[in-house]
């Protein structure tokens, strides 16, 4: 592309920061503000200043072993979020669908009936909601994202979230398909979040047998195309000796009868479905030009037939099933896959995680994230060797990049565009706010192009300045940043006083903003536009050179 | 319908019964003749991506394959049958609409809708995202370009009177067709693009513009918030009797012909709707992707009715990065497959037809054995519509390394 790097104002930071790197250990407000750029959402007031003291490389370490690191404080903040640590059977008789309960109600018709029966209708349901102590799943969305907003805001475990946040986006689900609305939070806490900084095939292990994968990419449906119901068969039985049982269920068959239940069985044609065998080729693990054919996919597809979920709307648990499961010989990559029920997916995962092509892919999407949009390849290939070297270990990946002179170089300095919940994070971080995580921050984040949770293709959102940077997403970022410098965002407060005891006048204003803000580092032409501006203003001096400075082109990088 | 045959009487003056059976010529005559003024008549191409790989045989049913039945039993769309709601719509004894998408018939008979079947990208992807970025790349099987083939056509056809809204997106991110040096906005609503701080809001904009002056982005944002405040496109309600959907794509339709009738200067627009990876429970006549079809065809008939006489001067394409695997799956579903089918509409169009050749669903007519075989490269429709309608010069430089077929005749 020919035309100028957006917000390109890096040159002159750039020549600073190699002024200031000398050979001594001691690292420069910028490179540490750097530092924590990229492995935290950004800096809160005195953490460049505990970091100097502490030293890099314990900041580092620490944050690669995040249960030697407190973070009672953040969990205290999430303790109002119910539904964070329910099970999946909790979840789904906790938040039933509007459609269930209606049906229940006897409501089925309501949208014949005309906006006064269907405001009837609303208020029947709402009741029945409160006074049953249950919740709309819509809760269950919310939920997720104020825990991501107010861990990626107030959790000590910085690298944590980042990585959480990364991890979820490479194997990404969409929250509204379906039974994902109540399988994705369990996605998160227990498939995601206890690997984020393990080993590698952890992670596709625990998302190939995740519900929530397993329905997203339509695995729960996979079968033999010969595979013989037994449930089918005994339905079947039971109609032939004309035993009419009505077929009690919890949510999901109410009402249906084994007729019903006969129906649907017979109308399934048994077959593999290969969504899910592609995605974990081409998304999870080798990349779309890592080495495979469409034989592999459906080969793939045959060995992981049988890996479903028990009840989607009922106990939601993996399960492995024999009599789904295609039981002929795979070849894989051109490795012989024996028969071996389960023991195929997981030979199948263990072939995929030891492709080069895997290791190359993943360690070019870490530099992506904490290096450049156009990541290096001789870092690339250094990360790649100690991904094949430690079996996929990632704090050991992580290591390299942090230490790497690439990571330090000055072309990296604020080469990444925020995504809007980096930016959103980081503001609220510099400026120390108090959040409940409150609906309106994660609307905020939509709007900038960044629907939490909501992202429906399995890619998650491409991590590059051109996916977040548009007219339209432009605006909404400055209007973010003047609505949280007026204290004019619901459930969150900053306090911009504090930073700048008794000041009125345009100058300091300014400074403490750039100070505060971008660690004191703007380029000549913002900070004399900025000071033009405040100066000529009737608003109060420092809500203005904070919203100003919030929606500065360098503030929407890192 | 008889709002829009009324509507279209008011300007083309033929009688109203003999419109609807009207050989399209003349009804592109009866365009044509409307005094309109300059910038009424500035060409107009509307893009509709179908994210997800839209299943094209369910969308336009060759009911006259006889393989087409056998390869789905329980989701194929019955055959056309008389007051049945439940199958095909006859478009011309072979090929029939689903019947979600009736709002689209009349188009079609009205001779301002074509089909092009069988059509697609060459590209032997199945990966979503590859395929995706081929297509709006415009360059299949090559990943070296980075700028889109919107905005390519935008640089390939400079306009010295070009305004911040030559090209638009209603997305909150810009999609890769509009991508590239040629100034383009991408905006999710028009209410909302504008700096918002109470009183001190054009203070504050005037900030920020100073700020971002050295930025293209920022430069284009600023000019663009100041003409759509000028202009008001909101002020234009849908006319006609058109229902736009009231999701996000019926509401990208509805806000792409408000910015037409502000005539701030649009010419390309993008729109997405997705959806459309069907792998499990597609349906038939009734089902998921049923409904995603009534949303897509509802929209599309709206924006075509709302447009009303300007119609004369848009073209609205539709495309998907592949089609689905001819045999259902086993899970009521689809997989990927090869290729599909695309709608063009507009006044300029000459409708009532489906297009391509027919390849076949016998088991040795399809692709790679599963799938539909491609007969149409989407970019030789693309390319008639940017060189007829367009007036695109230098095509070759909008899809670089494709010399174009002699075309469909489409227009």
């Amino acid at each position: 592309m020919k035309r100028k790097a957006i917000f390109a104002q890096v040159l002159l930071v750039a020549s600073l920061l190699s002024a200031s790197a000398g050979p001594s250990q001691t690292l420069s407000t910028y490179q540490i503000n750097h530092l924590l750029n990229r492995i935290a959402f950004g800096p809160r007031p005195g953490d460049i200043e505990r970091v100097q003291q502490m030293g890099v490389e314990k900041y580092i370490d620490r944050q690669l072993h995040p249960e030697r690191i407190d973070d009672l404080s953040v969990e205290a903040k999430l303790a109002s979020l119910d539904s964070l640590k329910m099970s999946i059977p909790d979840i789904l008789n906790g938040y039933p669908a509007a459609g269930e309960i209606a049906r229940q109600l006897g409501l089925r018709n309501s949208q014949d009936a005309g906006p006064q029966n269907n405001q009837t209708s609303r208020q029947q349901l709402q009741n029945y909601y409160r006074e049953n102590g249950l919740k709309s799943p819509q809760r269950l969305l919310q939920d997720l994202q104020s825990q991501k907003i107010i861990r990626a805001v107030s959790s000590e475990r910085q690298l944590q979230e980042v990585m959480t946040d990364f991890w979820f986006n490479h194997f990404n689900v969409f929250w509204g398909k379906g039974a994902d609305r109540w399988l994705t939070t369990d996605y998160e806490m227990n498939a995601i979040r206890p690997h984020v900084l393990g080993k590698f095939k952890d992670l596709v292990m625990a998302t190939a047998q995740s519900p929530a994968m397993l329905f997203y990419l339509d695995n729960a449906q996979s079968s033999a195309p010969d595979a013989q119901n037994p449930a089918l068969a005994r339905v079947t039985r039971r109609q032939q000796t004309r035993q009419r049982r009505p077929l009690f269920g919890g949510t999901g068959a109410i009402g249906r009868g084994q007729q019903g239940l006969a129906d649907r069985l017979k109308k399934r044609q048994p077959g593999i479905n290969e969504n899910y065998a592609r995605e974990l080729m081409e998304l999870h693990t080798m990349g779309v030009d890592g080495g495979y054919t469409q034989k592999d996919v459906q080969e793939v597809a045959r060995a992981f037939t049988g890996w479903t979920i028990d009840q989607p709307r009922r106990s939601g648990r993996f399960v492995f099933r024999d009599w789904m499961h295609d039981k002929g010989e795979k070849l894989v990559l051109g490795q012989k896959v024996a028969a071996g029920g389960i023991k195929e997916g997981e030979e199948v995962i263990d072939i995929l995680v030891h492709q080069p092509s895997t290791a190359r892919f993943i360690s070019t999407k870490l530099v992506r994230r904490f290096v450049s949009d156009e990541p290096p390849q001789a870092l690339v290939d250094r990360v790649a060797s100690v991904y094949a070297k430690t079996d996929g270990d990632i704090p050991e990946m992580l290591r390299t990049i942090f230490t790497s002179p690439e990571f330090e170089s000055p072309d990296a300095y604020r080469q990444k565009t925020k995504s809007p919940l980096e930016l959103v994070a980081s503001a609220l971080r510099a400026l120390d706010a108090e959040t409940d995580g409150s609906p309106r921050l994660a609307q905020n984040i939509a709007r900038m192009g960044q629907p939490l949770y909501q992202y429906q293709p399995p890619t998650g959102f491409p991590d590059r300045a051109s996916q977040w940077i548009s007219s339209g997403s432009l605006i909404e970022r400055l209007n973010f940043g003047v609505a949280l410098a007026a204290n004019n965002i619901p459930g969150t407060t900053v306090e911009l006083s504090r930073f700048a005891p008794g000041t009125t006048s345009a100058e300091a204003a300014v400074d403490r903003a750039v100070e505060i803000l971008l660690a004191g580092n703007v380029s000549s032409q913002t900070r004399s536009i900025l000071e033009d501006q405040v100066r000529s203003s009737d608003e109060p001096a420092l809500t203005k050179a904070f919203a100003l400075v919030l929606g500065s082109p360098e503030f929407q990088k890192r | 319908m008889k709002t829009t045959r009324r509507f279209f009487l008011k300007s083309s003056g033929l009688a109203m019964a003999g419109f609807a059976a009207a050989p399209s010529f003349l009804v592109r005559t009866a365009f044509a003749q409307s005094s309109a003024s300059r910038e009424k008549d500035r060409p107009i191409v509307i893009a509709i991506f179908q994210r997800g790989a839209a299943d094209g045989i369910s969308m336009v049913v060759p009911f006259g394959d006889k393989n087409y039945y056998s390869v789905r039993p329980q989701i194929a769309i019955p055959a056309p049958a008389a007051a049945d709601a439940e199958s095909a719509i006859d478009l011309d004894g072979f090929f029939g609409l689903h019947p979600a998408m009736s709002a689209l018939k009349p188009i079609y008979d009205e001779r301002h809708l074509a089909i092009v079947h069988a059509a697609g990208s060459p590209s032997n992807t199945r990966s979503h995202f590859d395929a995706q970025d081929y297509m709006e790349a415009g360059t299949p099987g090559n990943k070296g370009v980075t700028d889109g083939w919107m905005n390519r056509y935008m640089q390939a056809n400079p306009d010295r009177d070009a305004t911040p809204f030559r090209g638009v997106a209603f997305s909150a991110n810009m999609p890769r067709s509009l991508i590239g040096s040629a100034p383009a906005v991408a905006m999710t609503r028009i209410a909302d693009f504008g700096v918002r701080a109470g009183v001190a809001s054009n203070e504050v904009a005037k900030a920020f513009e100073a700020m971002y002056g050295g930025d293209n982005t920022g430069k284009e944002t600023f000019e663009a918030v100041k003409m759509l405040k000028q202009s008001n496109p909101q002020r234009f309600a849908p006319e006609n009797g058109a229902e736009y959907p009231t999701s996000g794509y019926g509401q990208a339709l509805l806000q792409i012909v408000q910015l037409i009738k502000a005539d701030i200067g649009l010419q390309v627009a993008f729109a997405d709707i997705g959806g459309w990876d069907t792998h499990a429970n597609q349906g038939n006549a009734r089902g998921q992707m049923a409904n995603r079809l009534r949303e897509l065809a509802q929209g599309l008939a709206a924006l075509y009715r709302d447009l009303g006489d300007r119609a004369r001067s848009v073209i609205v394409v539709t495309m998907t990065e592949f089609g689905r695997a001819i045999r259902q799956n086993g899970s009521g579903g689809t997989d990927h497959g090869h290729a599909s089918a695309l709608f063009v509409m507009g006044g300029p169009v000459r409708g009532g037809k489906v297009y391509g050749k027919w390849p076949g669903l016998a088991p040795e007519q399809l692709y790679e054995s599963r799938d539909l075989a491609l007969t149409t490269d989407f970019r030789d429709v693309f390319a008639e519509i940017l060189v007829k309608h367009m007036r695109a010069t230098d095509i070759e430089r909008v899809f670089p390394g494709f010399k174009p077929g002699p075309g469909l005749q489409v227009l």
